[in-house]
């Protein structure tokens, strides 16, 4: 009874999305009131029905209703609580639920927070976004439904991937739906503003905080996925370059160029049709990721299970929203006057520079994640890209970046001085130049790739620093400045932070691969490994084979990790479950291999050296920290404020 | 013209994605397709007397089933092989890749076997005498010994139906 519930409550969603989605668009065409009054309550019922269809769904993982087809491929009933209840968005079916609910919580969120918006703005925001949830509540309906029963109904399921089951997993795809998703809110205001021809610089401000905090959101869920690869997979690594990976970094260097060209575009009036596009083009991506995820057109470690007809319903939505969209765009783009000149030395454009870099990059990711594609369609043979391809593309290509990252919010609108910026930063890059050079020497001996990480991490951290006391010799004081001038520097210091942790662990990690014997030891950077056996132990869906390992340095024992070989009960997978001791400065990781003889007394063990990997997490807690920050600062909200008075009046009074 | 170009550059690109549909990325071809299928000699599972070798199936359509008790995908493919047997259509070898465990013996009589005859190759080496890049593939060999398609991943029935029950036709099985 509940799953059918959950079906027609997603019916009636689907109803709501298209009334949502038709009326106020023809309602601001026309400058009629009543229709455009209707998207709010629609966005909001909508989302109603479709959060009621969530928990139906959660609901049948909870209570173990194994006659559901979704719950018994990707549940068990000997899975733990939590995971039977993240085991909703575990699935293709449920994970498109949870993509819709996030869009549907997005437009609930504007519908709220548009007060201060003029009404057509309002209707044609929310009718853009109810249009890109008719079709995706249209494409669960049609293709993937989660609520579809199995006669007869099985004793019990097949259990959740066990990759899957790991905390990591609870938070991951939520945040990174909240990021990819939330790029559907600057893709409304964009089509708005073409679709009804006022095209000044209103829109970029307005849509400014959303895409901030989508961003955020998105950069906390790749930070979030990577820390989980890297516990998870056994491996040791962080990024594989894996194409499900790429599908989310795309959006994310997409969303970065965009909220930096947002702020030209606010501030000066500048690169307007240009904004408008990157807008299309970053919930574009967003949509190509969810294509390339769900079609099956390349081969990745963690895509869903495929299905043609999955593949063929979403790339005909693409070619539609997309299509359209760039469509409007090439239609509307001669009408956008470009305000406010600047020179070639300036902070628009430095920023333009940022745009430009930045899109080289995800130029060069894109190509390499569609090459095999391409050859195939071609009839060139099969290849694969790796990781050599990326690693040498996208190194050098964001080294230009990371550089202008420090030039550019030193510099001043309009137009600034080349002779006078060099005298302000001269000691900074001759600082960090040498710091670069002589951080590697007492390491392990010159390393170009280390000196070119160190410097520009340096670099960044400096002018960091320099802009904060610009800002104090004009009177300022620190508890004045703008929250804005606060995220953008903690955003630029987290880029900072990680960027010296990726190169740490990139050119000093250490590993062994050793087999042994119960009582052997091993020695890696100075630690001391003692293996103390492998004993079973019974887990609530698995068994796993747990290991000892001692720790020592210098004699003196820091630690005793226990990594475990699992066999997962229901699917029979084997899985590792790496040991991590965690510190500032570095991880000791510890994964048991397979056993080497029959008696349990030798295994194979890969211990790791990790040196400040854990700035990587921090950095990236960093961006998403400065991006919330920067959201969330007082002329935001004073234009709220202000402005909701009077229109409110206004509207009674009409 | 400039302004065209985001929209015609993004349906170059559906061009391309409509193909992909069709395609499977995974299906890496066999240098193996149109040659004789690699020789061997090894013993079979649950009876080491006795030996089993490709020449043993001359004058036979064949179907090489390379699969491993601990292999996920080859328990799903299990009972579609199974229905496929009780048809008799043609006979199945299936080569025993890694079984470290020792588990096949086991599990077959438990769960029924499909296959004509269970090659163990323990060491891995025939696996890659034949170019296997994991488990489950499958071998369609001719009357002559000849390899003449290959399937990478399960078989389920629309695999069976649509790629090689013509291919058993077209050589005459």
């Amino acid at each position: 009874m509940i799953p059918e519930l959950g079906h027609f409550a997603l019916i009636v969603a689907l109803v709501l999305a298209l009334t949502q989605a038709i009326l106020p668009l023809a309602g601001a065409q026309r400058g009629n009131l009543t229709l455009m009054a209707v998207a709010r309550p629609a966005a909001q019922g909508q989302f109603v029905f479709v959060a009621l269809a969530f928990g139906c769904l959660a609901y049948a993982f909870l209570s173990n209703d194994f006659s559901v087809e979704n719950v018994a491929r990707n549940s068990f009933s000997q899975l733990p609580e939590i995971y039977r209840f993240t085991a909703t968005w575990g699935s293709h079916e449920g994970s498109m639920l949870l993509w819709v609910m996030i869009l549907a919580f997005w437009t609930a969120a504007v519908s709220v927070f548009s007060r201060h918006l003029p009404d057509d703005m309002v209707a044609r925001v929310i009718g853009v976004m109810g249009l890109v949830s008719a079709g995706f509540l249209a494409f669960i309906l049609t293709t993937s439904s989660p609520f579809t029963r199995l006669v007869p109904a099985p004793m019990d399921g097949r259990d959740m991937n066990p990759l899957l089951q790991d905390w990591g997993m609870i938070l991951h795809p939520p945040m990174l739906y909240m990021g990819y998703v939330g790029f559907a809110v600057a893709f409304a205001f964009a089509i708005a503003a073409l679709s009804s021809g006022k095209l000044d610089a209103a829109w970029a401000r307005w849509s400014r905080p959303w895409t901030t905090v989508a961003w955020a959101f998105l950069s906390l869920g790749i930070g979030l996925g990577s820390w989980w690869a890297y516990r998870e997979l056994g491996w040791g690594g962080w990024w594989f370059w894996d194409p499900t990976e790429n599908a989310s970094f795309m959006p994310w260097l997409a969303g970065t160029a965009l909220i930096h060209s947002l702020a030209v575009t606010e501030k000066r009036g500048a690169f307007k049709a240009w904004t408008v596009l990157l807008a299309i083009i970053t919930f574009s991506l967003s949509l190509l990721g969810t294509f390339l995820v769900r079609s099956g057109v390349l081969s990745s470690v963690h895509a869903f299970a495929t299905d043609p007809a999955r593949g063929s319903f979403i790339l005909g939505f693409l070619a539609v929203v997309i299509g359209g969209s760039l469509m409007l765009y090439a239609w509307r783009a001669p009408k956008m006057l470009t305000g406010g000149a600047f020179t070639w030395f300036s902070r628009e454009a430095m920023l333009l520079a940022n745009n430009v870099v930045l899109l080289a990059a995800l130029g060069s990711v894109l190509l390499g994640t569609l090459y095999p594609l391409f050859m195939d369609a071609m009839g060139m043979g099969k290849i694969s890209v790796g990781p050599p391809y990326f690693n040498a593309v996208f190194v050098p290509v964001m080294a230009p970046m990371l550089f202008l990252v420090g030039v550019g919010p030193l510099a001043r609108w309009k137009e600034a001085s080349l002779p006078d910026m060099f005298q302000r930063l001269k000691w900074a890059l001759a600082v960090a130049v040498v710091t670069g050079f002589l951080l590697p020497l007492t390491l392990k001996g010159f390393n170009p790739w280390a000196t070119l990480g160190f410097a520009l991490a340096i670099w960044i951290l400096l002018t960091v620093l320099l802009g904060f006391r610009d800002r104090l010799k004009h009177g300022a004081r620190l508890g004045s400045l703008p929250r804005a001038f606060w995220g953008m520097q903690l955003a630029h210091l987290g880029l900072a932070w990680g960027v010296a942790g990726i190169t740490v662990v990139a050119n000093y990690e250490m590993e062994r691969d050793v087999r042994m014997n119960v009582g052997e030891f091993t020695e890696l950077a100075g630690y001391t490994f003692t293996f103390r056996g492998a004993t079973e132990r019974p887990g609530p869906n698995y068994r796993a084979a747990r290991g000892t390992v001692e720790v020592s340095k210098d004699g003196r024992r820091i630690a005793v990790v226990h990594p475990e070989k699992r066999v997962y009960n229901a699917s029979g997978m084997p899985m590792t479950e790496a040991a991590i001791h965690p510190s500032f400065f570095r991880d000791i990781y510890v994964a048991l291999g397979e056993p080497l003889d029959d008696q349990g007394q030798a295994w194979a063990v890969r211990v790791f050296y990790k040196p400040f990997i854990n700035w990587l997490w921090i950095g990236a807690l960093l961006l998403v920290a400065g991006g919330f920050l920067a959201a969330s600062d007082r002329r935001y909200r004073i234009a709220l404020r202000k402005l909701a008075v009077p229109s409110g009046a206004v509207a009674r009074g009409a | 013209m400039k302004r065209w170009l985001p929209v015609i550059v993004f349906f170059i690109l559906v061009g391309f994605f409509a193909k992909g549909l069709f395609l499977n990325p995974r299906e890496v071809p066999s240098p193996f397709i149109g040659k004789p299928a690699p020789a061997f000699t090894l013993p079979l599972v649950g009876n080491e007397a006795q030996s089993f070798s490709p020449s043993d199936m001359r004058g036979k359509v064949w179907l090489m089933n390379v699969w491993a008790p601990w292999c996920v995908s080859c328990r799903q493919e299990h009972p579609v092989l199974m229905s496929l047997a009780r048809g008799q259509s043609v006979p199945i070898i299936g080569l025993n890749w890694k079984d470290k465990d020792r588990e096949a013996a086991m599990l077959l009589s438990t769960q029924g076997s499909p296959y004509y005859a269970v090659p163990d190759d323990l060491s891995g080496k025939v696996g890659i005498d034949y170019g296997v890049t994991g488990t489950p593939e499958t071998y369609v060999i001719d009357r002559q010994g000849i390899v003449r398609m290959k399937h990478v991943g399960p078989i389920d029935m629309d695999v069976w139906k649509k790629k090689i029950e013509p291919k058993l036709k077209e050589l005459g099985a």
